[in-house]
């Protein structure tokens, strides 16, 4: 590889006796003290978080309570780091949301794989899972952070729905018309 | 369906490329030989054609002929002009003929697939996320490759009932039925038991049961995997996994000696269904609910998992001392194999008794035959006893000979494959009177009385090759891993051998030992192993024709009548 070779230049008298630099910084420091602080004093304050900011994924209900995943495993698929592991389940027959007729007997997401790619809410067909804003996990071992279902529709929570896909199926087979 | 084996060659020109095919070859079998795919529905090659689907629609022309004189009409470039038909027509419905044209891929065509698939989604309800057919939907595919991509339904949909029991192993999912027939088709023309039908009409056609019955065939699951939608599901594989995790293995079903093909669904390590693989000189497309049930045993609880010596678990070279020991110490041994060793494993266990030689029995597993794909005897590989020379002539049920030898003294040490002696008329004072080396994959009653147990892999586990009943030599591989620390049986076996001949031992592979095989036996001469094609290969076994099978008539097997001579009959 060639070598370039850089020319120095001499330092002025100014420079050799370092006090422009020194005031120049002083003025800064001073302007700097009659600011308003912008250093956050995590964690007792937390940052104002984005719109569409990817913390970690959770699993959400429907207005009604319902479970919105149905297992179809597509983010188990999708999911770069193969965080995500679906043990798929039928609903009972008896069930009140029987007309769904799937869901996950278990669902588990490794918190320690995770890498919140936000892929596993894009691919979901049921709008069941989202990356919330909850950015901030600890635990004692590595099993602690392997979300159980449980633990994953704790921290979603209830999301509106706009389109009440499953009700409407409800409905209309309550009411089908008939030949 | 119709047999086309001598049929005369006719040429067909298919998107302007010519080609040979026997006259009456079905135009979408014709056009899949150039790779050409003809989307269809109700179409398939093992049923009937109805041709209720219209998805395969093709435009369809005939060399022009003088109606007079019968000579070719040409055209001004000396070509033969063809009269293409005004409308399109169904590819299913449509067989080879001499001059046949056929375009598939024209505008018109593809206008029709764009609306016939309009048509067939019209009512779908659109579920795949929890359907079970997703990944292999052929629905979903057609819908991608020659659908329009959207939607111009706004009317409300049919609804229908999504969980109807069609029979112990078949659910219905009406909402999804494309209504193609394919199942109705299968019950009535290869089960035999015509049960299914529709009733209504138009969008509110259903498939249904005839009254008063149920879709309880033995081959019930082969409409599960003829149907082309998600109507049909398997109850015991329903919401259990998604198919694009399941790896797939090719398989022999160990039901019965008719050797059916199968493909084994895994996913790390867990099977999570059996699917019969296209054979079309064994199984054709078809399998038995029941031979689909035998993964299950994978996981019983009485499988054998740990080598035990009297009952106690122990590590498998202790064992292997064990057995060494009770060797050395038993003077008169006797062998039980069984027809459910691949011929790899029998070769082997021959082996095994060359080194303290003694009476080798075989075992006959009679079961009830179903004239289809369930044969008379319930081992995969009893002819593979034959062919490695473990048995001379065919095994009996009941083994009194060697009752009267353990009786008699004459044996002290058994060693067991996989058999329960009890089933075989001995008794639990016999087995007490001798010392048992048991090789097996589940607990049975023989187990119970075993000095030494040593846990052998199921056919899932390991790979190998059975013998069926047309003497077809076919492999399967291995599907998933076996329980830990468990040897592959070759390997088992040769372990056995190099101690107790103070050899050291060497892993067996399967090339090796068919390396022999091929070279001792005059049976497999020519044999290479990983060159056994997919479909299996024919032995030559015309020496073993005289042994009175037990095999009757099945699919693409006719047994061989034994002559017997006058003489002997007269004596």
């Amino acid at each position: 590889m060639a070598t370039k070779v850089l020319e120095r230049k001499p330092l002025t008298w100014a420079e050799k006796t370092y006090l422009p630099q020194i005031v120049h910084g002083l003025k800064i420091t001073w302007k700097a003290m009659f600011k308003k602080p912008i250093t956050l004093q995590y964690p007792e304050e937390k940052p104002e978080l984005p719109m569409g900011y990817r913390g970690i994924p959770t699993l959400v209900k429907d207005p009604n309570g319902r479970e919105k995943c149905v297992s179809c495993q597509l983010c188990e698929f999708i999911c770069p780091p193969k965080a995500i592991r679906i043990t798929p389940g039928e609903i009972p027959a008896d069930a009140s949301t029987a007309h769904v007729e799937k869901a996950p007997k278990a669902f588990e997401i490794n918190m320690l794989r995770c890498i919140y790619c936000g892929l596993c809410q894009e691919v979901c067909p049921e709008e069941a899972i989202f990356l919330q804003n909850a950015f901030s996990l600890s635990g004692y071992s590595r099993q602690e952070l392997v979300f159980q279902k449980d633990k994953l529709y704790e921290l979603g929570g209830t999301l509106p729905d706009t389109h009440h896909k499953w009700d409407k199926k409800k409905a209309a087979a309550a009411h089908p018309h008939h030949h | 369906m119709s047999d086309l084996k001598n049929a005369p060659l006719v040429t067909i020109t298919i998107d302007g490329q010519e080609l040979q095919v026997p006259a009456g070859m079905n135009v979408i079998a014709a056009a899949a030989l150039i790779g050409k795919e003809i989307p269809h529905y109700c179409y398939h090659p093992r049923l009937s054609i109805v041709g209720n689907c219209r998805m395969c629609m093709v435009e369809l022309g005939m060399v022009m002929k003088d109606r007079a004189t019968g000579q070719v009409i040409l055209d001004e470039a000396g070509k033969p002009k063809i009269g293409w038909a005004p409308k399109p027509a169904i590819g299913c419905g449509t067989q080879a003929v001499n001059g046949l044209h056929v375009k598939t891929d024209t505008q018109l065509v593809k206008d029709c697939q764009k609306g016939v698939m309009e048509f067939l989604l019209v009512n779908h309800p659109l579920d795949c996320p929890i359907c079970d057919q997703a990944g292999e939907c052929t629905l979903q595919e057609f819908a991608t490759d020659y659908g329009q991509g959207y939607s111009r339904f706004v009317e409300e949909k049919n609804v229908k009932p999504k969980r109807t029991q069609l029979g112990p192993r078949v659910m219905l999912d009406d909402e999804r039925c494309i209504l193609c027939a394919r199942c109705i088709r299968f019950c009535k023309e290869i089960a035999g038991e015509d049960v299914l039908g529709f009733v209504d009409r138009g969008s509110y056609s259903t498939l249904t049961c005839y009254p008063g019955k149920a879709l309880t065939n033995n081959y019930s699951l082969n409409t599960v995997d003829i149907c082309p939608v998600g109507a049909l599901t398997s109850t015991d594989f329903r919401f259990k996994m998604r198919v694009w995790f399941l790896k797939k293995t090719d398989s022999i079903c160990t039901e019965s000696s008719v050797g059916v093909n199968t493909t084994v669904w895994s996913r790390e390590g867990q099977i999570y269904r059996i699917t019969p693989r296209e054979n079309g000189e064994v199984n054709d497309s078809w399998m038995a609910d029941s031979g689909r049930a035998l993964y299950e045993k994978v996981e019983a609880p009485e499988r054998l998992k740990c080598p035990k010596i009297n009952g106690n678990t122990v590590p498998l070279p202790e064992a292997i001392d064990r057995a060494c020991e009770l060797f050395d110490a038993a003077q008169k041994v006797a062998y039980v194999a069984s027809g459910h060793m691949s011929v790899e494993e029998q070769f082997l266990f021959k082996e095994l008794t060359h080194v303290q030689p003694g009476d080798i029995y075989g075992v006959m597993h009679v079961q009830e035959a179903d004239g289809f794909l369930i044969s008379a005897d319930s081992t995969p590989n009893m002819r593979g006893g034959l062919a490695v020379g473990l048995w001379e002539d065919l095994p009996q049920k009941q083994l009194s000979a060697l009752g009267d030898k353990i009786d008699n003294g004459a044996v002290t040490l058994l060693v067991v494959y996989n058999e329960d002696l009890f089933e075989t008329g001995l008794t639990e004072a016999q087995l007490r009177k001798v010392e048992i080396i048991y090789l097996g994959t589940h607990r049975n009653r023989t187990s119970e009385y075993a000095d030494l147990v040593l846990p052998t892999l199921m056919a899932f586990e390991k790979s190998g090759s059975f013998i069926n009943q047309q003497w077809r030599l076919q492999t399967f591989a291995q599907a998933v891993p076996g329980p830990t620390g468990l040897l592959p049986d070759i390997c088992l076996m040769e372990h056995l051998r190099s101690h107790l001949v103070g050899e050291a031992y060497v892993a067996p592979t399967l090339t090796g030992i068919w390396g022999r095989l091929s070279h001792e036996n005059a049976l497999f001469k020519g044999v290479l192993f990983n060159k056994i094609p997919k479909t299996g290969q024919l032995l030559e076994a015309e020496a073993f024709a005289h042994h009175a099978f037990l095999e009757g008539k099945g699919l693409h097997y006719e047994p061989k009548v034994t002559i017997i001579p006058e003489a002997v009959q007269a004596s």
